[in-house]
């Protein structure tokens, strides 16, 4: 107590400072906790647009079970399964595409190149990230196409195939980019141990540097999913559109995304087929935050160690 | 003779392995660049003869098989600067709480994971969300204000990650020489950190033009339209914007001649490369003036 009161009064005084201070702290945490506002609130203008269709037209059976998506007939079915398959397959394509060259050019970055060379690819893997989606939509209406008319000797080039090389092309960038930050978070000394042990640096990739990155390099692969079921406008340019089981790459499909894109212009506010769109949204939405949450979980296992 | 180092037979096979693998990795990578190298060079081999004056400042024409991009260009640019209106301010805001007065506690993980999931969240559900909430509910219409705000909200953790960097980068004993000339913490943020950090700040704002010039899905619910004979007069009127220009006259358009997309997406993706390689210079040029 006495020595509080040692300190000058002056400096307990609430001034103006004081305020300017206290105000500003508040004005910041406003905009650090905006973020937690727009996700709840991008769950609740969802749920809120989409819930006169859960509880009325939709069918948890219908929705999961069956491939007939019919909107527009006269007794409209809103079955989401091929739409599922759909996107599943064309993520799955991409992942397939993107895993080998996306790895292999984090391990070459992280442990091979070096001073120019190193940035320079960097700088490279960063401007493809950049491409836009309608852009990589259109390539694969047109360029990849064309290609795989060409290549492939199929009728139709706009399936599975082409919009998973062109998702997968847009994935691998942005993996690349983690993949690489998981590699170089490996400490320096687990290096130069193995190198002292005599280990060649292939081996010390393969049996140090690898393993110890694995969880980061899981997660790389987790966001490059989640990149995969929400992507819209490439997929919905490059697959086709077909209400589709697929049975080989060649087949066209239609993706969860794509169909909302496509059909929330030609519905009117409040009907059934607008809400069935939102629902699909919150399904879209919730696989989404699942995947990012477990690659956050992922990662956040190896800070744990 | 003194024994000298002779490579061993297993000297020799290391040797050759860690090549071959040294090679295989390299063309992986180069098999992830090259491709998109060419296909981006078919895109100018292709596009580039439709590029010129006409092209870029006259409004399309033969229901938009002839003609120019203009009210298009414009409408992106207009959408941008909405968005920077936005999502500056909030995104700035925000990385300052994170990087300067956040704890260590349940709110702050809330914040960071909201963060990673903003990014994370499919670009039509953002659309959905801005269809429900600034559409509808807040009566904006479909409106360059709706779809700003729709992609300023989708592209913010761009902003907030690349300013709570720049930030973190200040080296903290800067802030404790301000405090201890008995600074308060807002005049130690306002005089000290920010103008060290203004060059990752800018870097942010540099990307989140070129990503809002190239995001289509969320704004072609809430503002962006197909095909318009005049230019937006408020920021509550629909615009055309280039993006979902490029989807239109690719897929909608009939008897559209085959060189005019391609001159639109080269536009487009001139405009976000562009963008992004000025960020890239402008990033290694301050790193390189840095004084600590």
């Amino acid at each position: 107590m006495a020595e509080k009161s040692a300190v000058p009064s002056r400096l307990d005084q609430r001034d103006a400072s004081w305020f300017i201070d206290k105000l500003f702290q508040v004005l910041m945490f406003v905009g650090g906790i905006s973020a937690v506002i727009f996700i709840i609130g991008i769950f609740v203008f969802i749920t809120k647009e989409g819930l006169a269709f859960l509880f009325e037209g939709f069918s948890f059976l219908e929705f999961f079970g069956s491939i007939n998506w019919r909107p527009t007939s006269t007794n409209p079915t809103y079955g989401a399964l091929a739409l599922i398959v759909g996107t599943a397959s064309i993520t799955g394509v991409a992942i397939l595409v993107a895993i080998p060259f996306s790895i292999g050019a984090a391990v070459y970055i992280s442990e091979f190149a070096t001073g120019k060379t190193k940035e320079t690819l960097k700088v490279l893997v960063e401007l493809l990230a950049a491409i836009p989606s309608v852009v990589w939509g259109f390539i694969g209406l047109s360029i990849m196409n064309e290609f795989i008319i060409e290549v492939f000797d199929v009728p139709i080039g706009l399936n599975v195939l082409n919009a998973g090389i062109i998702l997968g092309l847009m994935a691998a960038p942005i993996m690349t980019t983690i993949a690489e930050d998981a590699l170089k978070a490996v400490p320096d000394k687990y290096r130069e141990a193995a190198e002292a042990m005599g280990a060649t640096r292939w081996q010390i990739i393969r049996q140090v540097v690898l393993p110890a990155a694995k969880n980061g390099l899981v997660s790389a692969v987790l966001l490059g999913v989640g990149r995969g079921f929400g992507e819209t406008m490439a997929v919905l340019m490059a697959s086709g559109h077909a209400i589709n089981i697929p049975t080989s790459p060649f087949d066209s499909v239609r993706a969860l995304t794509a169909t909302i894109a496509a059909e929330l212009g030609e519905t009117a506010q409040g009907s059934e087929h607008y809400g069935a769109l939102f629902a699909l949204g919150i399904f879209l939405f919730l696989i989404t935050f699942i995947i990012n949450l477990a690659a956050d979980l992922v990662v956040r296992g190896i800070r744990k160690k | 003779m003194t024994a000298r180092f002779a490579a061993t037979a297993l000297n020799l096979s290391n040797y050759r392995a860690e090549k071959r693998y040294r090679l295989m990795l390299f063309s992986m990578t180069a098999m992830l660049v090259l491709p998109v190298l060419i296909i981006l060079s078919i895109l100018v081999i292709r596009g580039a003869p439709m590029i010129s004056f006409e092209f870029l400042f006259e409004f399309p024409r033969a229901g938009m098989t002839e003609g120019g991009i203009y009210p298009a260009l414009l409408g992106t640019i207009f959408i941008v600067l909405v968005d920077l209106v936005f999502a500056m301010p909030i995104g700035v805001a925000a990385a300052i709480y994170l990087s300067e007065y956040a704890p260590d506690n349940w709110l702050t993980r809330a914040i960071n994971l909201a963060i990673i999931n903003l990014a994370g969240v499919p670009s039509i559900v953002h659309a959905l969300f801005g269809v429900g909430a600034f559409v509808i509910f807040f009566q904006f219409g479909t409106s360059i204000l709706a779809a700003a705000l729709t992609v300023a909200i989708m592209t913010l953790p761009l902003v907030i990650v690349a300013t709570r960097e720049s930030l973190q980068a200040v080296p903290h004993a800067f802030r404790e020489a301000c405090w201890s000339m008995g600074a308060t913490r807002w005049q130690t943020i306002f005089t000290v950190i920010l103008p060290n950090a203004i060059s990752g700040i800018l870097t942010g704002l540099i990307l989140e033009v070129s990503r809002t010039a190239g995001e289509t899905a969320p704004i072609m619910f809430t503002g962006a339209a197909f095909f318009l004979p005049f230019l937006p007069e408020s920021v509550f009127d629909q615009t055309m914007a280039l993006s979902l220009h490029l989807f239109v006259v690719s897929t909608q358009v009939p008897n559209v001649p085959e060189a005019l997309p391609f001159g639109v997406a080269l536009v487009l993706i001139g405009i976000v490369l562009i963008m992004n390689a000025l960020s890239i210079v402008f990033r290694s040029y301050l790193r390189g003036k840095k004084k600590w």
